[in-house]
């Protein structure tokens, strides 16, 4: 699952996601949403960290961000 | 809380990927939609700020758990529908007089959290009697203060918190001091007042800034709730339609040109004592 | 303290009328001739435990009624008329957000800053809206101190059944006049009823509360004005009215207030010239006894109105008996108060 998750239909296509997001993760995208909006989409998210900005930048709390987290076990294995 | 994490700390310091072997990760979701915003989407033009504002109350009032204790006042501007976005209960007041709306159900239920949510024509046009008084009464009520510059809602005429020079359509030529005066730094203005507890202002340009904001509503929380005073934060927020601006050059005007006529920072503090120079 | 007899100024019996009444929490701003009402109340209120506040302007008064109306509280203001012109734009939101609440206006000369004498000039302002769009307030308007003791619970009673605000109004004169009347210091609380729509809070409640005068949508808004409507006709119900002397009248003479009191003793005069006059005084302006006047008209010779204005009430008489019975006009203004003498020889004028 991508620790990005943009909710399309929320989204209004002001690019502040794209415009603030470290990893250049993000693009915009050519298709329209159901407001007629070309949405944010995760383009590349084996760039994205989570680290967030994107979803603090968003005016319509369209992005949700996932983190990784250990498993309390060690032998879990955290992915680089 | 969840929702209101920091963006710089705790960050996933490695480069990111898709997670391999996801059975043996757990995903946790660091940041989603405040439960006290409700699921209605925002009326707002694409990259307001209103929005955010919005968010980061909701974030307070779930954060301090207050979901259940609020009582809204929303304003007359865009924010108009405010009361559609925020699952406590709300009140929308008339252009300008939220805060004496906040006073009458702040005396007539001291134990809720009030909070007014006011644009700049709303409050720092119209409603400056009003928000001058409730500072001097001490009113225990906190104010989400919204300074894009402009009236927003009525298509975009000159705000008193207008540029010098900033063109408006009822400035077309550009906001011209000999006739229509400089403009009114509510903070500034306010912090003579003893009833004031807290005050401070921060443009919401960066998620670094969305964090400091963060503390500042904290603090103006805090000063109602901890029986202090009135508190306030004012947004520095971009208005993309008026201004005839892309969001993201909005952001540029504001951090470049706003903040030298709005210097960012905090005002007032009688949590902490005196602010030092 | 049981009720007893005393001599008591109109205000300060309105005000410790408005604490019998429930009275919650008190906005005012001053102005004459009204102040006694927020004087006494200063006192009295915070005493109970309950609120007072002196805004900084009518203007926030009425929004600071709202705010605490909204908050299921029983809430007033008190003003004279400058200062109720001043509260339109809050109470035409407080009527269309249904809310219940206690305006007095305790009349002055106007237009304009006016004068601070009586005057009867701000019927139109208070029964026919006053503010913008299509709504009323429930008035009343009493005619001695006792009334200005009663009215208040009143009000708020009948504010609370009707979600809808109430204006008591009167005038300098029952304002400053001392007469004796029977009042409570310590009335037991009345009952008021569950405020379910209140915006106090959550505190578990299901669904959350707002509280609001915005409806964007046509159909919408038409639909609320509808409603609005039907209250407003249900409302009839609670028309109130007294007479005295009409049943072989041949003229009709109809007053409220002050002027109700000069009409009767008018009246008395001019019976004594032989002139059968009685008197009609509606006591709630809205719902008009427009009803009971056309009937109590119906074997009148002529109707005389008096007021303390160019002619406001009147009209609403007028329409009432619809042309049926002729009908004079007797008013004066600008604290100009009339003597029974001279409403004696107006109707007597009519009656020739
Ligand atoms: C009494 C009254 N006067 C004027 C208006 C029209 N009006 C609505 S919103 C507004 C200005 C709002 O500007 P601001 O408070 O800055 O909010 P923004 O839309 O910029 O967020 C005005 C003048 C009104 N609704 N009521
Ligand atoms: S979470 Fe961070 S890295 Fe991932 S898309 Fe958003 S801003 Fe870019
Ligand atoms: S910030 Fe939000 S609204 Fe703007 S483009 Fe990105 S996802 Fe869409
Ligand atoms: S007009 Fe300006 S303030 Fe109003 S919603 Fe649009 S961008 Fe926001
Ligand atoms: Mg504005």
């Amino acid at each position: 699952m991508d620790l990005c998750q943009i909710h399309a239909d929320r989204c209004k296509g002001c690019e502040l996601c794209v415009q603030f997001c470290p990893k250049h993760a993000l693009e915009m995208s050519e298709e329209r949403n159901a407001a007629g909006y070309h949405p944010a989409v995760l383009a590349h998210p084996e760039l994205c960290n989570g680290c967030a900005m994107c979803a603090q930048m968003c005016p319509e709390t369209g992005i949700e961000i996932y983190r990784r987290q250990k498993r309390a076990r060690q032998d879990a294995v955290n992915q680089g | 809380m969840t929702t209101a994490m920091n963006s710089q700390d705790g960050m996933n310091k490695q480069n990111g990927g898709a997670v391999a072997s996801e059975d043996l990760v757990d995903l946790k979701c660091v940041f989603e939609r405040p439960k006290s915003l409700s699921d209605k989407p925002f009326h707002y033009c694409p990259g307001c700020s209103h929005g955010t504002y919005h968010r980061l109350i909701a974030e307070m009032i779930d954060e301090f758990g207050f979901m259940d204790n609020t009582v809204g006042i929303c304003p007359v501007g865009c924010a108009v529908f405010a009361y559609e976005y925020f699952e406590t209960d709300m009140i929308e007041a008339s252009h300008g007089r939220a805060p004496a709306v906040a006073t009458g159900v702040k005396r007539a239920l001291p134990d809720r959290f009030v909070f007014t949510y006011q644009g700049d024509g709303d409050l720092a046009s119209i409603g400056m009697g009003e928000i001058i008084h409730a500072a001097a009464r001490g009113e225990r009520i906190t104010v989400f203060f919204v300074n894009n510059g402009i009236f927003g809602m009525t298509g975009g005429q000159m705000a008193p918190t207008s540029l010098i020079g900033q063109r408006t359509t009822t400035s077309v030529q550009g906001r011209d001091p000999r006739t229509t005066g400089h403009p009114i730094k509510v903070c500034e203005l306010l912090s003579s007042l003893e009833g004031v507890a807290y005050l401070a202002r921060v443009a919401l340009t960066s998620p670094k800034n969305i964090n400091t904001c963060r503390k500042y509503m904290r603090k103006a929380i805090r000063a109602q709730t901890e029986d202090v005073g009135l508190g306030l934060v004012e947004v520095l927020s971009p208005c993309p339609v008026q201004w005839g601006m892309s969001p993201g050059d909005a952001l540029h005007h504001i951090e470049e040109d706003v903040v030298k006529e709005f210097p960012p920072g905090e005002f007032v503090d009688k949590l902490a004592g005196p602010v030092k120079a | 303290m049981p009720a007893k007899m005393q001599l008591t100024k109109g205000n300060e019996a309105l005000a410790m009328g408005a604490i019998a009444g429930g009275c919650d929490c008190f906005f005012g701003y001053p102005i004459t001739p009204q102040n006694e009402v927020p004087e006494v109340l200063s006192y009295e209120l915070p005493k109970r435990g309950r609120v007072f506040v002196q805004a900084e302007s009518e203007v926030a008064s009425i929004n600071m009624v709202y705010g605490a109306a909204a908050a299921g509280k029983r809430a007033m203001t008190s003003s004279s008329s400058p200062g109720v012109s001043l509260m339109m734009e809050g109470l035409s939101y407080i009527a269309c957000a249904e809310l219940p609440c206690l305006i007095v206006n305790v009349m002055r000369g106007g237009p304009g800053l006016g004068s601070i004498t009586p005057s009867q000039g701000d019927y139109f302002q208070a029964c026919k809206g006053g503010g913008h769009g299509d709504y009323h307030s429930i008035v009343l308007a009493p005619w001695n101190v006792q009334e200005m003791y009663e009215f208040p619970a009143l009000a708020f009673e009948l504010a609370d059944r009707y979600r809808c605000p109430a204006m008591l109004l009167a005038d300098g004169v029952l304002g400053a006049m001392m007469e004796p009347a029977e009042i409570s210091d310590d009335a037991p609380p009345p009952n008021v009823p569950e405020k379910p729509w209140a915006t106090n809070g959550r505190n578990g409640r299901a669904h959350k509360n707002v509280v609001n005068s915005l409806v964007i949508d046509p159909y919408g808004l038409r639909d609320h004005n509808l409603k609005l409507q039907a209250k407003y006709k249900a409302m009839e119900c609670e028309t109130r009215w007294d007479t005295r002397d009409v049943d072989d009248a041949e003229i009709l003479v109809v007053a409220y207030g002050i002027s109700a009191r000069l009409a009767l003793s008018g009246c008395k005069l001019a019976r004594k010239q032989g002139i059968k006059a009685g008197l009609l005084r509606p006591i709630t302006l809205f719902p008009f006894p427009s009803k009971q006047i056309a009937e109590c008209a119906t074997n009148k010779k002529r109707i005389l109105v008096v007021e303390l204005s160019a002619g406001q009430m009147v009209e609403d008489v007028r329409l009432a008996v619809n042309g049926k019975v002729p009908v004079d006009f007797y008013g004066e203004m600008g604290g100009v108060i009339p003597s029974p003498a001279e409403v004696c020889e107006k109707i007597v004028e009519a009656a020739r």
